[in-house]
């Protein structure tokens, strides 16, 4: 993935002899580096050091005094139940992922069309994207009452002229998913079928990436298909579809790929706003994310010993799914 | 390919509809925001009388909401700001000068790419308190202002530019801060317009970190702010939305300004896997 365009000047030192001699830069190049590798000496490579010989102590943020425990966190940490069902709440969300991505697709498939004013539907689309955060997510929580939220007031005169009598979900309140899974502990419950916290972030998490950085990669891979395929297939009398599933898609591949290992990287580490803002991780710890843990078990219970370890392990899934990513990813695909 | 109409109205339909659904849920907010408390719970979005004091009032209930606005701005313009100085420079070490040890120290930066915020912020915030920066906004600032993926993407952008124009430069004596600045730097511009605004959104919109760092109310930014005022005023909800609306004003003129740079900053952020 490192462009090879530059090489030249490399390739020139390596090969035939050089018509004037190659000096290096290197004052020049470390003042020139000095400010952003300072900043990353001591912001992010030094930190992560610091941060996996935390993981084996028993330091807290409370008392000046800690012990070297060897594994002992992550021995807790594989033991302690609730980080399996923080890891499932973390894993959960994903089960929006398939539908947001095809409905992304869908979108740069239409914009691809180049109809007149697709460029200010594109703009539109992009709008929550951009603009997530914590505003949204407080206007989320409002529409999202039970009780007066516009959500459930549209649902409830949908049904009523339908003359349809249908408990609403509670959504933000309710542990009820559409797993089934038990709040408490990894297993099927079937009373906990239906709509729930988790559910309701996840309509939120679609409506806010429906029209982002996924539908602009789609777009950008879409016009990268060569015509002549797309042709071909018609000529031989190709549907639509038929012509979009055999030809389009194919080509999509690398792409679609792309936003998967994005997508399960960024997921794996996320949550934390949403639970900050919109649930508190709760309710019963259902919307409890691992990335919310760590802070939990950091900056509210002060063991950054503990909470290291679970950052690590973190770090271990994220680090797994980049591998397969290399492993199977077709790199220049992705660059171009 | 020709479309026929009824194609090309049914694509029209369908983009109309989503793009509706896109933005029902602001506009509801820009409603909700001119009600008066009595009309919260009304079914009706359309508020009967408008109450644009709503916005008066916000500052009223969260005294300090001003200043949470003028620190969101101050903090993410100067993070901004440093990180586009400090990543087009790097990158320049990287994309265009010859030295020992060039592919070893990159492809560390790339390697950290991938390690997940969490692992570093619990150190991160041990080092603001060892410097006593906590509650500060050098210690808002500072850890934010240095950016692998910023240093990666300005570098690919350089990489893209013929050599030929500063190397030009370089045989009229020009030295290397000149050739970075008057040839790399005007060439790159796109890309550090796109860097500039992902960072200022993304600092911007940030909530980990500052909720962290800040002790005190008038150190806020908007995100936390917005999170200490809706613990403690959510029955209100006409003046939270009054609140989030004056939140979102700022990111709304960046992307109208800066929208045609985004496109393509996506594309090109699809190099970071």
């Amino acid at each position: 993935m490192i462009g090879t365009k530059s090489s030249t000047g490399v390739r020139v030192a390596q090969g035939t002899k050089p018509r004037r001699p190659i000096r290096s830069d290197l004052l020049m190049a470390i003042l020139f580096l000095a400010p952003n590798l300072l900043g990353f000496l001591i912001f992010t490579a030094g930190p992560v050091v610091v941060s996996l010989i935390t993981s084996f102590t028993d330091r807290s943020l409370l008392t000046p005094d800690y012990q070297y425990v060897g594994l002992r966190n992550y021995s807790d940490m594989v033991h302690d139940a609730l980080f399996w069902t923080y890891f499932v709440n973390t894993a959960y969300f994903f089960i929006g992922l398939p539908f947001s991505m095809a409905a992304s697709l869908f979108l740069a498939v239409l914009l691809h069309q180049g109809l007149r004013g697709s460029s200010a539907f594109r703009v539109m689309l992009y709008l929550p994207s951009f603009t997530a955060g914590v505003a949204l997510m407080i206007m989320w929580k409002q529409l999202l009452n039970p009780d007066y939220g516009a959500i459930n007031a549209g649902l409830r005169s949908l049904f009523g002229l339908l003359g349809m009598n249908v408990e609403l979900p509670q959504w933000l309140n309710s542990t009820n998913n559409l797993l089934a899974l038990n709040p408490e502990k990894v297993a099927i419950d079937t009373n906990q079928f239906g709509l729930g916290a988790r559910d309701a972030i996840i309509f939120m998490g679609t409506w806010t990436a429906i029209g982002g950085g996924n539908m602009l990669l789609y777009l950008a891979a879409l016009s990268n298909v060569p015509e002549e395929l797309g042709e071909a297939a018609s000529l031989d009398g190709a549907s639509g579809w038929q012509k979009f599933k055999s030809v389009t898609w194919p080509q999509l591949a690398p792409t679609t790929f792309f936003i998967v290992i994005m997508s399960f990287i960024g997921g794996f580490q996320g949550g934390f706003d949403t639970a900050k803002v919109m649930t508190g991780g709760g309710p019963a710890s259902t919307t409890t994310t691992l990335a919310y843990h760590i802070y939990q078990k950091a900056f509210e219970q002060f063991q950054v010993g503990y909470a290291s370890a679970v950052s690590w392990a973190l770090f271990a899934i994220v680090f797994a799914i980049t591998i397969v990513n290399w492993k199977f990813g077709n790199k220049e695909d992705l660059v171009s | 390919m020709k479309l026929r109409l009824w194609q090309k109205v049914l694509i029209y339909t369908l983009l109309l509809a989503v793009s509706l659904t896109t933005l029902l849920p602001f506009l509801w907010m820009v409603l909700t925001s001119f009600k008066p408390e009595s009309e919260v719970t009304n079914l009706s979005p359309v508020p009967k009388n408008w109450s644009p004091g709503n916005y008066g009032e916000v500052s009223t209930a969260a005294p300090f909401f001003g200043r949470y606005y003028l620190n969101s701005l101050f903090v993410a313009a100067w993070v901004t700001f440093l990180t586009v100085l400090t990543s087009s420079m790097a990158a320049y070490a990287f994309a265009r000068l010859r030295w020992p040890g060039r592919n070893v120290v990159f492809t560390m930066y790339l390697a950290t790419m991938m390690i997940p915020g969490v692992v570093t912020m619990i150190p991160n915030f041990a080092i603001m308190v060892k410097l006593h920066l906590l509650d500060s906004y050098a210690g808002l600032i500072i850890p934010a202002a240095f950016s692998a993926f910023g240093t990666f993407m300005l570098r690919q952008f350089m990489l893209g530019i013929p050599r030929a124009l500063d190397e030009a430069s370089v045989i009229d004596g020009a030295s290397a801060w000149t050739v970075f600045a008057d040839v790399i730097l005007p060439l790159t511009r796109p890309g550090l317009i796109t860097l500039g605004i992902f960072t200022f959104m993304g600092n911007y919109g940030s909530l980990f970190w500052p909720l962290v760092m800040v002790k005190s109310e008038s150190m806020r930014t908007l995100p936390v702010g917005l999170l200490q005022f809706d613990s403690a005023y959510n029955k209100a909800t006409h003046l939270m939305m009054s609140a989030s609306v004056m939140s979102l004003v700022p990111p709304l003129l960046l992307f109208i300004v800066g929208q045609k740079y985004l496109v393509k900053g996506i594309q090109l952020g699809a190099v970071k896997g």
